[in-house]
């Protein structure tokens, strides 16, 4: 770290800056400590969350009894010491002047055409401490521009000040040393490797970062101006993560999207998918409410559809399965919760659009649902071990990955492959074939046992845990045993918050057990309505709501934001659609489900309705509304048309009101449900196992419209080990098998114990559930060559 | 002398005014003596290079400048198959909304290009406000002996300096100079 501003007791040190005398903390920075009393040194390589560099020298300061000005971003301040900036010194604002017009040497003066222009630190430090003429009559520097570093990343070279802020983000922060400064003098300049482009996750960061234009994306270049945007802080929709965004945005269309600084959650970065995946969120957009009839969907009038919806729910009453998807809104998750058991009366609802298990319902319920914040970024950082079970930090949580990275903390991962994450975080595999993980977890190494008992020890666990058969009990017992926090890591934004809320089968709001009188009473108390109307005994969840759809066992479906892909049988999900008698969907884009509805009615998106997400720690991270001119209603606004239609009343349904009966309600503090503790792994035979999880980077719905992006995401591969490589007689492509087709890969030898392959979840080119009909864990035949 | 009554005097200033070189222009009957000044903040206009091609480059500083808040401008990548401007950079959108603009010239100023300038011409009025927001082709200057409508290819052998340092002197000859 390079400067220490923490809580903890550091002795201080007095300095005299400008005159001033101040006290601060030792090992502060020139540059900090003169900004604490409100003066500005120019800068460019120094950045607060990156190690001192000293390489642009724009910040020279006058050190008294040095004899040459020193950079003000690696001078620690000493005590006693006495420091003249540019403010009361002409030494230092002559040396800041000199330098200014030596970076300006080879800058072109192309801020007309450059995106940075309006934003940019040089211009801006160019005119507070530059010289207003320039003495230069030589030739600028000249280079071929701009120059692809990724399919995403454009690099003008003429225009980099050298100052190493991207360099070190990739090396320090992302630990993808994929570019670096080459050459030297006047042609030195940023790079990367013949063949291998800057395919960070994280690459977006060094856009932000760079303080002139060098670096810019291709899917803004020349897109508007700075001046132009209008700013909206926001959350971040894609993963549980709950990075501080901030929206940009120009005539009703989003240009683009920012880190912000939210230093206990994302600090200042966030992933190439929150930055660059936004164009969903006009493309492609069902508009108006869609009714079927006969036999096509044709588009009608908002009090048509809501009667026509009413009617068919009304038929069908409680015998409705409820599925939300896990990307809403905790106030739309809520809205679906209350929905469900006040107006229709049922408790067939989940919100896991994915493989679930009943042992997996159970530990959420017992264990996290409505839970207060235990364990937070913070705690990660300072945490002395680190458990992984199932979890894949890089692609299924980054910003998790960047603080663990940055915290240096002892990783332990358990799982089948010691991916590159894992790695770069210089973390230890604890090897399991995949959907054995309990036989581990009951069984863990002394060290690690003795690890998970020191005070502050974190298991953080995926959601692929639902996939493991005994995984949840054994991750209970070892928790007892150890005295481990645990946190639930979901991988979508909204899954924490509606598990919160109640969108679960068997949970009231707040973590209340549906089977609880007085829970019941509590919630039907706030609601307005009568207890006893409400379900009282707990109703089908995950998986089973499909499969009571596909046996006829349900008269109807309200379905939220689901992508059938997402769903772990894709046949069985086809039945469920065609033989369920109505569905009611509530989307922004047509999928699968939309296509089988009776009714379809759009819903807004993040950026028309204000809302909060729960991040994985329980955060609330709010955002409020972007386009505030927008018609498109949120999912819970459209529940109160449909409740009022059905001729049924419970509490409010708009964005605030749904929020005060939160607070109202609040978290359960009577019993809860048992911990599950039966749970055992299957014996497993030799055969190959399939061990899989949804790259940051795949095809996902929410990427679509963003071929740069694509571009940057991992190769499709089949990752095996070397020994089974040589076993299969090293081929270049392998063909795997599951119960319903195969998919043929490149093969990529890894780190991933003998027997298991692994492949992508749902990338282009392989969907394992739609092509191979396995699952996580599955035995799948693995064979050599097969045209890819 | 007795003072003449007022009225007579006045009827004499009337009368004397007869035999004087009369001032008033008959427009719109005498349309060609238009009665602007050189130097007059009339309807802009978007300039061309001497082949053709234009000189925007779609940095938005006019509408920056702009304190009516006129002018639209949406930048976007010049492509090899389809060259509007020398350089990276073109204006795609150029709007400038004549139910606004105060002809105060500050855009001219902002303008690193000398893209845009102003005309003389004055007759802009219509009838609805849709008409009064001019696009791009509606301010784009005339197309002089030599020039060639954009999108085409620079001149062989030029890159975007020449063209900004006035060298480009038609759609395939070069000024080169005592600079060059």
């Amino acid at each position: 770290m390079s400067e220490n501003f923490t809580t903890d007791v550091v002795p201080m040190v007095s300095v005299t800056i400008d005159g001033v005398v101040i006290e601060v903390p030792k090992g502060t920075l020139a540059i900090r400590a003169a900004e604490l009393i409100g003066i500005e040194i120019p800068r460019f390589c120094d950045h607060p969350l990156l190690e001192p560099v000293a390489a642009c020298r724009a910040c020279l300061i006058e050190v008294e009894g040095m004899p040459k000005p020193q950079p003000a971003c690696a001078q620690v301040v000493n005590d006693g010491m006495t420091i003249r900036t540019q403010e009361s010194s002409e030494v230092a604002k002559d040396a800041q002047e000199g330098v200014m017009e030596f970076l300006l040497i080879n800058h072109p003066l192309d801020c007309p055409v450059c995106d940075k222009g309006g934003e940019c630190p040089l211009q801006n430090q160019s005119m507070s401490a530059g010289r207003p003429e320039s003495r230069f009559e030589g030739e600028k520097r000249i280079f071929e521009k701009p120059i692809n570093v990724s399919a995403q990343i454009l690099l003008d070279r003429e225009r980099c000040v050298s100052c190493a802020r991207c360099t070190r983000f990739a090396e320090q922060i992302a630990g993808d040393p994929m570019i670096e400064l080459l050459e030297r003098g006047a042609n030195q300049q940023v790079g990367v490797a013949d063949e291998q482009p800057f395919d960070s996750y994280f690459s977006g960061n060094t856009i932000q970062i760079c303080p002139v234009g060098a670096l810019t994306s291709t899917s803004y270049r020349f897109r508007s101006r700075p001046f132009d945007l209008v700013s909206v802080p926001s959350t971040c929709e894609h993963c549980a993560s709950g990075c501080s965004l901030r929206t940009d945005y120009r005539r009703g269309e989003i240009t683009r999207r920012l880190a912000w600084d939210s230093p206990e959650v994302n600090e200042e970065w966030n992933c190439d998918k929150g930055r660059f995946g936004f164009t969903y969120l006009t493309d492609g957009r069902i508009t108006t409410p869609l009714v079927r009839e006969n036999g096509e969907l044709r588009p009608a009038s908002w009090p048509e559809a809501i009667d026509v919806a009413a009617r068919g729910l009304a038929a069908a009453g409680s015998s409705t399965g409820v599925l939300t998807g896990g990307r809403l809104t905790q106030e739309d998750a809520y809205g679906y919760a209350k929905f469900a058991r006040a107006i229709l009366g049922t408790d067939n609802i989940d919100f896991r659009a994915r493989a679930t298990s009943s042992e997996e319902t159970q530990y959420l319920r017992s264990a996290i649902a409505g839970t207060p914040v235990t364990v937070t970024y913070d705690a990660l950082e300072k945490a002395p071990f680190v458990l992984l079970v199932a979890f894949e930090p890089e692609d299924e949580s980054p910003m998790i990955f960047l603080r663990l990275r940055k915290a240096k903390t002892t990783v332990v991962s358990l799982g089948a492959v010691a991916t590159r994450g894992l790695k770069k975080m210089g973390g230890t595999l604890l090897a399991t074939k995949p959907g054995q993980e309990a036989l581990v977890l009951r069984a863990l190494p002394d060290h690690v046992k003795a690890a998970l008992a020191q005070p502050g020890a974190v298991i953080l666990v995926g959601e692929r845990i639902a996939a493991s058969a005994g995984g949840p009990s054994a991750l209970a017992e070892v928790a007892a045993q150890t005295g481990a926090s645990v946190a639930w890591v979901p991988r979508r934004a909204g899954e924490r918050g509606a598990l919160d809320v109640g969108a679960l089968a068997g949970l009231l709001p707040g973590g209340r057990p549906i089977t609880n009188d007085d829970a019941r009473n509590e919630v039907a108390g706030v609601w307005g309505v009568d207890a006893d109307a409400l379900p009282r005994v707990i109703g089908l969840s995950g998986e089973n709501i499909i499969n009571a759809g596909s046996r006829e066992n349900l008269r109807a479906f309200v379905i939220a934001g689901v992508d059938p892909v997402d769903l772990p049988d894709p046949e069985v999900t086809a039945v469920a659609l065609a033989r369920t008698a109505f569905i009611v969907s509530l989307d922004h884009h047509h999928s699968e489900f939309t296509q089988a509805a009776d009714v379809v009615l759009p819903v807004a998106l993040v950026t028309e309705k204000a809302g909060t997400f729960i991040d994985w720690e329980g955060r609330p991270r709010p955002f409020g509304q972007v386009f505030k001119d927008a018609l498109a209603m949120s999912d819970a606004t459209i529940l109160g048309m449909l409740a009022k239609a059905l001729g049924k009343q419970a509490g409010v349904w708009d964005g605030a009101g749904l929020r005060r009966e939160l607070a109202e309600l609040g978290q359960w503090t009577g019993v809860r449900e048992e911990l599950p503790s039966t749970g055992s792994a299957p014996l497993m035979s030799d055969a190959f196992r399939l061990a899989s999880w949804r790259e940051l980077l795949d095809a996902g719905v929410m990427q679509d419209g963003e071929p740069f992006l694509a571009a940057t995401a991992r190769p499709v591969i089949a990752l095996i080990s070397e020994a089974a490589a040589k076993q299969l007689g090293s081929p270049e492509t392998i063909t795997v098998g599951g119960p319903t087709g195969s998919v043929t890969l490149p093969v990529e030898i890894g780190d991933v114990i003998d027997d298991v392959v692994f492949l992508p979840m749902h990338s282009t080119g392989c969907s394992i559930y739609r092509d191979l009909g396995a699952r996580i864990g599955s035995a799948v035949d693995v064979s050599a060559g097969g045209a890819a | 002398m007795a003072e003449l009554p007022q009225a007579v005097r006045g009827f004499w200033v009337t009368f004397s005014t007869m035999f004087k070189k009369v001032v008033t222009e008959q427009y719109p009957e005498d349309a060609h003596k238009y009665p602007t000044q050189p130097r007059f903040h009339g309807r802009h206009q978007l300039n061309r290079w001497a082949d053709g091609l234009e000189k925007c480059v779609g940095c938005e500083l006019c509408a920056w400048a702009c304190p009516a808040d006129a002018i639209y401008v949406e930048g976007a990548s010049n492509t090899e198959e389809e060259r509007f401007s020398p350089g990276e950079r073109y204006g795609r959108v150029y709007q400038i909304n004549y139910a606004r603009c105060i002809f105060c010239g500050l855009c001219i100023e902002a303008c690193p290009t000398r893209a845009l300038t102003m005309t003389n011409e004055f007759e802009l009025a219509d009838n609805n406000r849709a008409d009064l927001i001019y696009e791009k082709k509606d301010l784009l200057g005339p197309l002089l002996a030599g020039m060639i409508e954009a999108p085409h290819a620079m001149v062989e052998g030029t890159t975007e300096k020449d063209y900004y340092a006035n060298l480009v002197t038609g759609p395939a000859t070069v000024n080169r100079g005592a600079n060059s």
